[in-house]
């Protein structure tokens, strides 16, 4: 038997008081992580985009339309290479309707935009031979030719289990009706890229003639710009240009546009940390409680190993191992559970949920520290606990 | 040379303002391989001297010398190691640790042994419990044995580490009348056979005949 033998025993003295406390700091680790999960799908959510790029918006919100005409306008100021259209679809699928993904119809601008991003790697073929228009991918020859066309992302073809060459139906919610798209490529990430591949990209000449009656309204423009360094000078002269229209601009790198988009949610990363801080903070007490009634109940078993040799040390030692194995078993198992739970969950329009391992390093290291307070008075007090004192006998 | 030498200690005890004297300018010696008994009331201080000897309490004043060692000086963790080291320890309710089996009680100060692996504590605690006649009982958790044979446990524990001087705090106190003359005689074989030091508490004058010699205390001092 060694040191490690004894702590482990006098754990299982009262295990379903230590089972209960380690279930207690595993609900704690297992919201604390999954909060922080939360806290990091929106941290790469506004941390994704480009700073080479600018995204032009409605000054009043993201969710009003600019004029089509813009494109060309925007386009002319010196500076900027490409202006590409993206908006927002939001449709549903009828038969996964609790499984959303986001839409975005883009104009044939935006593919060259993003070919350091994105890879075409699956694509049909058009029954003729046919070019596609200049500083396209010519694997895109069948998106260009059919207006219905879609290029989904490797993963959520992989997750609605669609193949190539497919038709799939989604019903339009902010565009109504049922809107059919045929699978004509599909895109995956490349190394060190800023897109996501759980996304489906289609026209936006079929979203206009079916859903705006051939007008064009705008979500969002994306610019590519010739030298970064001048983004923002570029920026204010495109909001300058136009201020006094009926649709202002607001025109930011699409880096801070991620993360203006996701300021949508308000403060709820602040309300999430302070959430797990107080679960914490709780199951600190609460662990603190425990450990303090365990050692006291075992005080005059603290004497006797002081009389048989044992240090002050050696006791201090013995106790705050006990809380740190509590705390650490808990901590990793709700760090854990909460890792496989959440993985892939959905959030809507951010990325799936996932806990980064930074989270999960922290969790831990939150559980030692519970550990190592929560074990600090009492092992402080049992290696202050003089013999004679334990052992109550002063005859 | 002694192998314990007290020399004008005292003790006082405070409650609250109170000052409580316990120990109040006693002087003793003992011999290496004695066998003594203390006896005397409540509150006499024997157990209090007891503890002094055996490092587990300083004296107020005074000089405490014990296997060559001068033990009022030492600070907390120095007094630790050399309890591990020289002091055996058997209390009137035993103390076992009641989660532990009758040989891992007996391992406990082992663990303090630097360097010894663990195969070598089971054996050496086995047979410890041999010597106290417990050999067949090895598995036992203190609430599977008898009183008896508790402090029989408590004694193999106490002996295990072979220690200078063995204390014991009226180690027959909680036992029948046979159990009691079973430890006793275990005493007076390790003192005999193995030519262990013990020092006793006991208010039984019964008990107390086995010493080789009888100190009485009253009001912390020695009465004869």
């Amino acid at each position: 038997m060694g040191n490690l033998s004894l702590v482990l025993v006098n754990l299982g003295r009262n295990w379903v008081r230590t089972l209960l406390t380690v279930g207690s700091v595993m609900v704690a680790l297992f919201l604390f992580c999954t909060l922080g999960g939360v806290l990091d799908t929106l941290k790469a959510a506004a941390d994704s985009g480009s700073r080479e790029r600018l995204a032009t918006r409605n000054a009043i919100s993201l969710t009003q339309w600019l004029p089509g005409s813009y494109q060309q306008r925007i386009a002319m100021v010196p500076g900027v290479q490409r202006v590409a259209v993206q908006n927002w679809f939001g449709a549903r699928d009828p038969q996964d309707t609790r499984s959303f993904f986001a839409q975005f119809a883009v104009d044939p601008n935006f593919w060259p935009m993003y070919t350091k991003d994105l890879e075409i790697v699956q694509w049909t073929n058009p029954p003729v031979q046919l070019s596609v228009p200049a500083g396209q991918d010519p694997h895109m020859a069948s998106y260009f030719a059919e207006k219905n066309s879609c290029i989904v992302g490797a993963g959520l073809l992989k997750k609605k289990g669609w193949h190539l060459g497919q038709t799939i139906q989604l019903a339009g919610t902010i565009f109504p009706g049922t809107w059919d798209f045929k699978i004509n490529g599909v895109y995956a990430n490349r190394p060190g890229g800023t897109w996501r591949d759980d996304m489906m990209l289609f026209r936006f000449d079929y979203l206009s003639e079916k859903g705006m009656g051939g007008q064009n309204f705008v979500g969002v423009y994306k610019l590519a710009i010739a030298d970064p360094s001048r983004s923002a000078p570029i920026a204010k002269q495109i909001d300058a240009m136009f201020q006094n229209s009926d649709a202002a601009t607001l025109t930011e790198s699409e880096q801070a546009f991620g993360a203006g988009f996701v300021s949508m949610y308000g403060n709820v990363p602040f309300a999430l940390r302070v959430i797990g801080l107080a679960v914490v903070f709780t199951i600190l007490l609460i662990s603190a409680n425990t450990m303090v009634t365990a050692v006291r109940e075992r005080t005059n078993e603290i004497g006797v190993l002081k009389t048989l040799g044992f240090s002050d040390g050696a006791v201090f030692g013995m106790v705050l191992t006990e809380a740190a194995v509590i705390a650490f078993g808990g901590g990793v198992a709700g760090a854990v559970l909460a890792f496989l739970a959440v993985r892939g969950a959905n959030l809507g329009i951010l990325p799936p949920l996932t806990v980064a391992w930074s989270t999960l390093v922290a969790g831990i290291g939150i559980a030692l520290v519970i550990g190592a307070v929560s074990g600090l008075i009492p092992a402080l007090w049992a290696s202050r606990l003089r013999i004679v004192d334990a052992l109550r006998r002063v005859d | 040379m002694a192998l314990v030498e007290v020399r004008d200690i005292r003790k006082v005890y405070r409650r609250d303002t109170q000052e409580v004297p316990v120990l109040d300018g006693l002087s003793l010696d003992i011999e290496p391989g004695d066998f003594v008994a203390l006896m005397g009331p409540s509150g006499s201080g024997k157990t209090t001297l007891l503890n002094l000897i055996g490092g587990v309490d300083q004296p107020t004043s005074g000089q405490l010398r014990v296997a060559g060692e001068e033990i009022g000086r030492l600070g907390s963790a120095a007094l630790a190691k050399w309890r591990a080291r020289h002091i055996g320890y058997i209390f009137q309710l035993y103390n076992l640790i009641p989660v532990l089996t009758a040989l891992q009680n007996v391992e406990l100060p082992l663990m303090l042994v630097k360097g010894m692996k663990a195969k070598e504590r089971r054996e050496r605690a086995a047979r410890a419990l041999d010597i106290v006649g417990l050999g067949d009982r090895l598995k036992h958790y203190p609430r599977q044995l008898s009183g008896g044979q508790e402090q029989r446990v408590a004694i193999a524990r106490a002996v295990v580490s072979d220690p200078t001087l063995l204390l014991a705090d009226e180690p027959t106190g909680d036992l029948d009348r046979k159990s009691a003359e079973d430890i006793l005689v275990l005493l007076e074989r390790l003192n005999s056979e193995f030519k262990k030091t013990i020092v006793m508490v006991t208010h039984d004058p019964h008990a107390a005949e086995r010493a080789h010699r009888v100190h009485h205390l009253d009001k912390g001092v020695l009465s004869d």
